[in-house]
C-alpha cells in the first residue's frame, strides 16, 4: 500500500511533559503562558494535532491537564487543531475529555489490565465523542514482534467493534522502540513495526496507525543530524507501509532526498535491519554530520513574454523593477500611447481588481500593483500630452480626501486613496490636519463627487461632526464618507449623519471603499444605496436613543467605594535611581529592531493574523511574507541610511494619590505641588471582587505617609520622515510611502517598549533582574505599566499638554501637539509610568454624568468642555446631541 | 411508564419521524419567547398566585409561565399547531438550575420542565387526534444556559471556568429527565454557542438513556455568533458536527443567530457534511431599531424555500420573531418540496479542533 507523504499527519510532541524538559520546567513553575507558547509554536510549525501530556510525579496532573486545556480553548490559533489527550492515568484522560469542545483523540488505552477495564474506558471515550489510540499491549506485555503486534491489535479491534465502537475511530500504536542500542535483539524493532503495518490494516478495516517516532532514534540523543535522518528514513518506509500519523517534532525532520547518501544508506541499514554491522557502521560515521541550508531562486521566466503580457504580470505581481522599460516597449508597439493604458495596463488592473474583489489578493499586493500602474502612467503622460490626443478616460468619480483638523494619522486614508485610484477614481488628497474650510473649498473647486474624512484619535470624531455641520450650513448635498480607526458605523449613524442632510456613509476599511464609492457615482444604484444607508442609520440611531446608555453604570461614589484594595501598610516603593529627567537625543534605531511588534503592522495592511504565524497563513501568508520582506529591506535602509531619527525623554517624580488625582510634588519633602494628573474611574457594574479601577489607585495615597513615585515619557521615531515621504510621492510610490509610515509607527512603539524596559531595569530600576523574551515583553508580562493619554486607561487626550510640560517634551524631542492633542510626527508615543506590582492595564469604558461633572470641577473647566474632551467615553447623551438627533 | 414501553415508544418515534422526513420536509414550530412578549405580561402575571411572595423579580422568566400561566403557553402551542407545525417545542429553554438561579427559582426546575412537557404533550395529542394523517410531536427544549465551559468569564484569567463539566452535566440531566418524564418525544439541545456545553448535555442524555433502557432521540442545533460562521467557542459548523456526531443525533441544525439569508452559507456547509437529518430554524431576519423582528412571513418562507430547493434541509421552523403567520407561510412554501437526501460519509477518522481534520 502506498500513500503520498503529504497525507501523513504530524502530531506535535513538545507539549508532552515526559518528553520535553522545557515544557516540564514551564508547567512545574506554573508559567502556563509560556507553556501555551510552546503549543502555539507547534501548530505554527505544522503540527496538525497536538499531544498534551501532564504525567509528572510532582504535579497534580488532573488539574494541570484541565488548566492547560482550558487555556488552549481560549487561544484560537492553537485550538483550531484537534487535541490528543495523552496520559497513562485514566483519571487524567477523563479530566481532559471534560475540557475539549472538539473531537479529540485519547492516547491511550490498551488491554494491559484486561478486557473489562479496556472496554469500560472505551465506552466512556465514545460517550465523550473522542477517537482513541490503542497500544499493542495486553496482559502479557508490549508487542515487539510482527505476530504479537498483529495479534493484539486484532483482538482489541474485535472487542471494540463488537461493542459498537466505530472502527474508524480506532488508531493503533504498535510500539516504536529504539534501534541501534547495541543490544542485538533490538535490531529488528523498526523493521518489525514497519512489517506489521500492512497486516494490521488488512486485518482491521478502517483503522489508522500512529506511533511515537522519536523513540526510534533514542540511542543517538545529542546527535540531532543523525536523529533527523533516522526519523526521515523511518517515516519514509513506515508511511509507505501504512503509518497514518505520528508524534514527531515537525521542525526536526530532514527531507529524505536531501539526506547525504552515505548517511542515508547507513541509516536505512539500521532501520530496515539490513546488515548485522549496521549499528557499528552508523556509529562510525555519525560524528561527521552537521547542519546546512538552502536558498530560494527567483523565477524570471515571465521576462521572456511579450511586453503587454509582461506589464500584466508586473501589475498582478506588483513588480516595478522593469515597468518603465516594458511600458516604453509597449508604447512603441501601439499607435497611440493611451492605448497602452487602455490595453495591457487596464487589463492587468482588471485582473488585480477581480482577484482583490474575490479575496485572492490582499491589500499590500494591491498597493504594490498601484505603484506599478502609477509608474507606467507617469512614463506615458508626457507622450500623451505631446501627442495632444484625447486625455485619460474620464474617471468614475472624483473624491476629496483629508485627515481632519487636529489629526495627523493618514496611513489608512492613503491606503483607501490608492485603492480608489486603482479603480479609476480621481483622488484629491489634501493630506493631514485639514480644516473644514479647505476641504469644502477644494470640493467645490474640483466639483468633487464626494468627500472622504479620516481620523485616528478620538477628538477627530468631533471634528468630523463639525465638518458635517458646515456642509449642512453650506447646503451641500454631495456624499460624505467617514473612515479611520476610531470611527464606527454606530458613531457615524448617531453623531454625524443627523448633522447633514446629504448622504453620510461609514466605510469600514479600504476593501469596502470601492463598493461604496462606486455605488455613490452610479446612476442606477446611488438612490437605492443612499436610501438603504439612511434607513439603516436611522434604525441604529433610534435603537441607540431608545436604550439609555447610562443605565448600567454605577454612581461615581459607589465606584470609588469599590476601588482596588491595595494594602499600603508596609509597602516600600522603589525610589527611582534617576529622580529627574533623562533625554535621548538620537536613540540608535538598530537597537529597536528586535522589539518591533509585527502583528499590528499586518493589521494596518488589513492582513488578519498573528505574527509570525501569519507568514505561513494558508490564505494571506504569501501576501504577508512579501510585505514582511519589503518591510525588512526598508528597515535596513532606514537604519543604515539614517532616514529616521528617534528621540525621547523620560522623567520621574515623587507623587501621591489624592482621590482620583495624582499629585506630582516638586520634591520629596512633598510640600509643594508641581502638577496634578487627573484620572478617570471605571463606572461599570463589576462582578464578584473586581474593582472599579482608576490609575490613581496604583499610587500611594497622601495619607499613607509613603513617598511614592511615578514617571512620564514621550518618544518619537518619525523625525525626518517628511523628506522621504516627499521623495516617494515624486516617484509615484505610494506603497513605499505607506510602508515607511507604518514602519515609523512600529519603531516608535518599539522605542516606547525599549525605553520602558530600560526604565524598569536601570533608570527607575525597580526590576533589575527582569529577564523576559521579546514575546513576553510584547505580551506585557512585566511589572508596571505605561498607559498613554488618549488610550483606554486614561482616554482623555487633553492630558497631553500637561504631561508634555512636565517632560519639557516639545523642546527635548521635537514632538509637537496639534490643537486637538495629536502628536506630530505621527510616529510618536507618550505616557505615564506606574510601578506598583498590582498596576495593570484596563479600559475606563463609559463614564456617567456625575463623573464628568466631578472631572470638570477638578480640572477647573466647564462641564461642556469636559464632555467635549471625553465625548467618546460618555455613558449618556449630551444634551445638544440629543436635540440634534431628535 | 416501564422501561420496555419507553424503549418501544422512542424507537417507534424515531422510525415514524424518519419515515415522514423521507417524504417531506418536517415543520418545527416558531418562537416561544417573542410570542410571550406579545402578551405584554407584567411582574404579577409571571408570579401568578404560586410565586406571589417570591424573593426575586420573575418578569422575563418565561419558563415559569408553564406553572403560573399555563393557558398562555397552551395558546401559543395551539397557534403553531393550527398553523401546521409537526413538532412543537416545550417552553423550557431556561429550565436548568443554572439559568433559574438568576431568578432564585432553582427549586422549581423539575416542576416547570414537567409542566412544560405536559402542556405541549396535551396540545400535540389534541391535534394528532384532530389530524391523524399528520401526527404531532413534542421536542423538549434544552437551552445553552448562561454559563460557558469553553470560555473564561474573566479576562485576566483565561483558564478559569464558572462551572465544571460535571456540574453542567448534572443540571442537564435533571432537566432532560423531567422533560422525558413529562412525555416529550425527543430532546432539542438548541442555540448551542458553546460546543462543550452541548457535549455535557449529550453526556447527560446518554446517561439518562442508559438509565431508562431506551435511546432518547436528540436534535442538536448550533448557533453561529457572527458572520464568520463560528459559534462562540470558535468552531465552524462542520467542526461542530464532527464534535457531536458520536451521539448519533436524529438531526443536526442551525438556529437563531440571524435571518435565513445570512445563515445560508452555513446551512450549505452543514448540509454537505452531516450524515443525518438537517434542521434549520432562523430568526425572522435581523432585529430592527427597537430590537424587534420584522421580517415578513413571505420573506422568511421564501428564504427557507430556497434552502429546500437546493436540497439543504429536512426540518425547518422559526426562531426569534417568527409567528404563526410565518409558520403558515413556511408550511405553504414547503408543500411539495423534496427533503434533503442524507449523504453517506466515507468511513474516515473525522477529528475537530475549532476546524476539522480528516485522517
Amino acid at each position: 500500500m502506498t500513500r503520498p507523504i503529504a497525507q501523513f499527519i504530524n502530531i506535535g510532541e513538545r507539549t508532552n511533559i515526559t518528553g520535553s524538559a522545557r515544557f516540564k520546567k514551564l508547567v512545574l513553575s506554573g508559567d502556563y503562558e509560556a507553556a501555551l507558547d510552546v503549543a502555539r509554536s507547534q501548530v505554527q510549525n505544522g503540527a496538525q494535532i497536538i499531544d498534551v501530556n501532564m504525567d509528572e510525579g510532582m504535579l497534580d496532573s488532573e488539574q494541570a491537564m484541565t488548566t492547560f486545556l482550558n487555556l488552549i480553548a481560549t487561544e484560537p490559533d492553537i485550538a483550531r487543531v484537534p487535541i490528543m489527550i495523552d496520559s497513562s492515568k485514566w483519571s487524567v484522560i477523563e479530566a481532559g475529555l471534560k475540557c475539549v469542545p472538539g473531537k479529540a483523540i485519547v492516547n491511550s488505552i490498551s488491554m494491559k489490565e484486561g478486557e473489562a477495564e479496556f472496554l469500560e474506558h472505551a465506552r466512556i471515550i465514545r460517550r465523550f465523542g473522542a477517537a482513541t489510540v490503542v497500544m499493542a499491549f495486553d496482559e502479557e506485555g508490549q508487542a515487539a514482534t510482527v505476530e504479537r503486534k498483529v495479534e493484539i491489535c486484532a483482538r482489541s479491534y474485535d472487542v471494540l467493534t463488537a461493542d459498537g465502537f466505530p472502527p474508524e475511530d480506532i488508531i493503533f500504536d504498535p510500539n516504536i522502540f529504539a534501534v541501534a542500542t547495541g543490544i542485538e535483539e533490538h535490531n529488528p524493532y523498526a523493521a518489525n513495526f514497519i512489517a506489521a503495518l500492512p497486516e494490521i490494516k488488512k486485518r482491521c478495516p478502517h483503522v489508522r496507525i500512529s506511533g511515537g517516532v522519536s523513540n526510534v532514534s533514542f540511542s543517538f540523543r545529542g546527535n540531532e543530524r543523525v536523529r533527523e535522518a533516522m526519523h526521515s528514513v523511518f517515516l519514509y518506509h513506515a508511511i509507505r507501509a501504512g503509518l497514518d500519523m505520528g508524534i514527531v517534532n515537525a521542525g526536526q525532520l530532514a527531507v529524505y532526498d536531501d539526506i547525504e547518501p552515505e548517511l542515508r544508506s547507513c541509516v536505512e541499514d539500521v532501520i530496515l535491519n539490513r546488515r548485522d554491522d549496521a549499528t557499528d557502521r552508523l556509529l562510525e560515521i555519525a560524528e561527521r554530520f552537521k547542519g546546512g541550508g538552502q536558498k530560494r531562486v527567483e523565477d524570471l521566466g515571465w521576462r521572456d513574454a511579450p511586453a503587454a503580457k509582461r506589464l500584466e504580470h508586473a501589475l498582478v505581481k506588483g513588480i516595478d523593477k522593469w515597468v518603465v522599460e516594458d511600458t516604453e516597449e509597449a508604447r512603441l508597439q501601439f499607435e497611440y500611447p493611451i492605448e497602452v493604458i487602455e490595453g495591457p495596463l487596464m487589463d492587468g488592473m482588471n485582473v488585480v481588481g477581480d482577484l482583490f474583489g474575490s479575496g485572492k489578493m490582499f491589500l499590500p499586493q494591491v498597493v504594490k500593483s498601484a505603484r506599478v500602474m502609477k509608474k507606467a502612467v507617469a512614463h506615458l503622460l508626457p507622450f500623451i500630452e505631446a501627442g495632444k490626443t484625447e486625455g485619460l478616460g474620464e474617471p468614475k468619480g472624483r473624491i476629496v480626501m483629508a485627515t481632519v483638523k487636529g489629526d495627523v494619522h493618514d496611513i489608512g486614508k492613503n491606503i483607501v486613496g490608492v485603492v480608489l485610484q486603482c479603480n479609476n477614481f480621481e483622488v484629491i488628497d489634501l493630506g493631514v490636519m485639514v480644516p473644514w474650510q479647505d476641504i469644502l473649498d477644494k470640493a467645490r473647486e474640483v466639483k468633487a463627487d464626494m468627500i472622504g474624512l479620516s481620523g485616528l484619535i478620538t477628538p477627530s470624531l468631533d471634528e468630523m461632526v463639525t465638518v458635517a455641520e458646515e456642509m449642512e450650513r453650506k447646503a451641500l448635498d454631495l456624499p460624505l464618507l467617514i473612515g479611520g480607526a476610531t470611527t464606527s458605523r454606530m458613531h457615524t449613524a448617531v453623531k454625524i449623519a443627523p448633522c447633514y442632510s446629504g448622504p453620510v456613509v461609514h466605510v469600514l476599511d479600504a476593501s469596502r471603499s470601492v463598493g461604496v464609492a462606486g455605488s455613490l457615482v452610479s446612476d442606477t444604484q446611488k438612490t437605492a444605496f443612499v436610501e438603504q444607508t439612511r434607513s439603516d442609520y436611522d434604525a441604529i440611531r433610534k435603537k441607540r436613543l431608545a436604550q439609555p446608555k447610562a443605565s448600567r453604570l454605577i454612581s461615581l461614589e459607589a465606584a470609588r467605594a469599590n476601588k482596588a484594595k491595595i494594602d499600603w501598610s508596609g509597602y516600600k516603593p522603589d525610589r527611582p535611581v534617576l529622580l529627574g529627567t533623562e533625554i535621548f537625543s538620537d536613540f540608535p534605531l538598530h537597537v529597536l529592531l528586535p522589539r518591533i511588534d509585527w502583528t499590528p503592522f499586518f493589521r494596518t495592511w488589513e492582513l488578519a493574523g498573528v505574527y509570525p504565524a501569519i507568514l505561513d497563513d494558508e490564505i494571506v501568508g504569501e501576501a504577508a511574507r512579501a510585505l514582511y520582506e519589503d518591510a525588512q529591506a526598508m528597515l535596513k535602509r532606514i537604519v543604515s541610511e539614517r532616514w529616521l531619527k528617534a528621540r525621547g525623554v523620560c522623567s520621574f517624580w515623587p507623587v501621591n494619590a489624592d482621590g482620583d488625582d495624582v499629585v506630582v510634588w516638586t520634591d520629596e519633602s512633598r510640600t509643594k505641588e508641581l502638577s496634578r494628573l487627573y484620572f478617570l474611574r471605571q463606572q461599570q457594574q463589576k462582578r464578584g471582587d473586581r474593582a472599579n479601577d482608576c490609575l490613581a489607585d496604583f499610587v500611594a495615597p497622601i495619607d499613607s505617609g509613603i513617598i511614592d513615585y511615578a514617571g512620564g515619557f514621550a518618544v518619537t521615531a518619525g523625525l525626518g520622515i517628511e523628506e522621504h515621504i516627499a521623495r516617494f510621492k515624486a516617484e509615484n510610490d505610494d506603497y513605499s510611502s505607506i510602508l515607511l509610515k507604518a514602519l515609523a509607527d512600529r519603531l516608535a512603539e518599539a522605542f516606547a517598549e525599549t525605553l520602558h524596559e530600560r526604565v524598569r531595569k536601570t533608570i527607575w530600576g525597580y526590576a533589575r533582574n527582569e529577564n523576559l523574551s521579546n514575546e513576553e515583553i510584547i505580551r506585557e508580562r512585566y511589572r508596571g505599566i505605561r498607559p498613554a493619554p488618549g488610550y483606554p486607561a486614561c482616554p482623555d487626550h487633553s492630558a497631553k499638554p500637561e504631561l508634555f510640560r512636565l517632560l519639557n517634551a516639545s523642546q527635548t524631542t521635537g514632538i509637537r501637539l496639534t490643537d486637538h492633542f495629536a502628536m506630530l510626527p505621527a510616529a510618536s508615543v507618550s505616557g505615564y509610568y506606574f510601578a506598583h506590582p498590582e498596576s495593570s492595564y484596563f479600559g475606563i469604558g463609559k463614564v456617567g454624568r456625575d463623573q464628568v461633572e466631578d472631572y470638570a470641577n477638578r480640572r477647573g473647566v466647564s462641564v461642556e468642555q469636559a464632555e467635549k474632551w471625553l465625548s467618546s467615553s460618555l455613558g449618556y447623551e449630551r444634551e445638544q446631541a440629543l436635540k440634534r438627533a431628535s | 411508564m416501564g422501561n420496555s414501553k419507553a424503549a418501544e415508544n422512542s424507537a417507534d418515534f424515531t422510525t415514524r419521524l424518519r419515515a415522514i422526513a423521507s417524504e417531506r420536509i418536517v415543520i418545527l414550530d416558531g418562537a416561544m419567547g417573542t410570542m410571550i412578549q406579545s402578551y405584554n405580561l407584567g411582574e404579577a402575571d409571571y408570579r401568578g398566585e404560586l410565586f406571589a411572595d417570591h424573593t426575586h423579580d420573575l418578569k422575563g422568566n418565561n419558563d415559569i409561565l408553564c406553572l403560573t400561566a399555563p393557558q398562555i403557553i397552551d395558546e401559543i402551542h395551539e397557534s403553531f399547531l393550527e398553523a401546521g407545525a409537526d413538532i412543537i417545542e416545550t417552553n423550557s429553554f431556561n429550565g436548568t438550575t443554572i439559568s433559574q438561579a438568576d431568578y432564585g427559582m432553582e427549586d422549581a426546575v423539575v416542576d416547570l420542565n414537567l409542566a412544560s412537557a405536559r402542556i405541549a404533550r396535551a396540545a400535540a395529542d389534541r391535534w394528532t387526534e384532530k389530524t391523524p394523517e399528520q401526527p404531532r410531536f413534542v421536542a423538549g427544549a434544552i437551552g445553552p444556559t448562561n454559563k460557558t465551559l469553553s470560555v473564561s468569564p474573566r479576562v485576566n484569567d483565561p483558564g478559569h471556568r464558572d462551572v465544571t463539566f460535571d456540574q453542567m452535566e448534572a443540571v442537564y440531566f435533571e432537566q432532560a429527565k423531567a422533560l422525558v418524564e413529562g412525555g416529550v418525544d425527543l430532546l432539542l439541545i438548541e442555540t448551542v454557542f458553546d460546543t462543550l456545553n452541548a457535549k455535557a448535555a449529550l453526556v447527560a442524555v446518554d446517561r439518562l438513556s442508559r438509565e431508562r433502557g431506551e435511546t432518547i432521540p436528540v436534535i442538536v442545533s448550533v448557533t453561529v455568533t457572527d458572520l464568520s460562521g463560528r459559534n462562540l467557542s470558535g468552531q465552524t459548523v462542520d467542526a461542530f458536527w464532527y464534535s457531536v456526531r458520536h451521539a448519533n443525533p436524529l438531526a443536526v441544525g442551525l438556529n437563531c443567530s440571524f435571518g435565513a439569508d445570512q445563515l445560508r452559507p452555513y446551512v450549505q456547509a452543514l448540509a454537505k457534511c452531516a450524515d443525518t437529518l438537517v434542521s434549520v430554524y432562523p430568526n425572522a431576519g435581523l432585529p430592527n431599531d427597537m430590537g424587534a423582528y420584522d421580517e415578513l412571513p413571505e420573506h422568511t418562507a421564501a428564504s427557507l424555500e430556497g434552502f429546500a430547493k437546493d436540497g439543504f434541509v429536512n426540518i425547518v421552523g422559526g426562531c426569534c420573531g417568527t409567528t404563526p403567520d410565518h409558520m403558515r407561510a413556511i408550511v405553504a412554501a414547503m408543500k411539495g418540496k423534496a427533503p434533503r437526501v442524507i449523504p453517506k460519509l466515507p468511513r474516515r477518522l473525522y477529528l475537530a479542533g475549532l476546524e476539522t481534520m480528516t485522517a
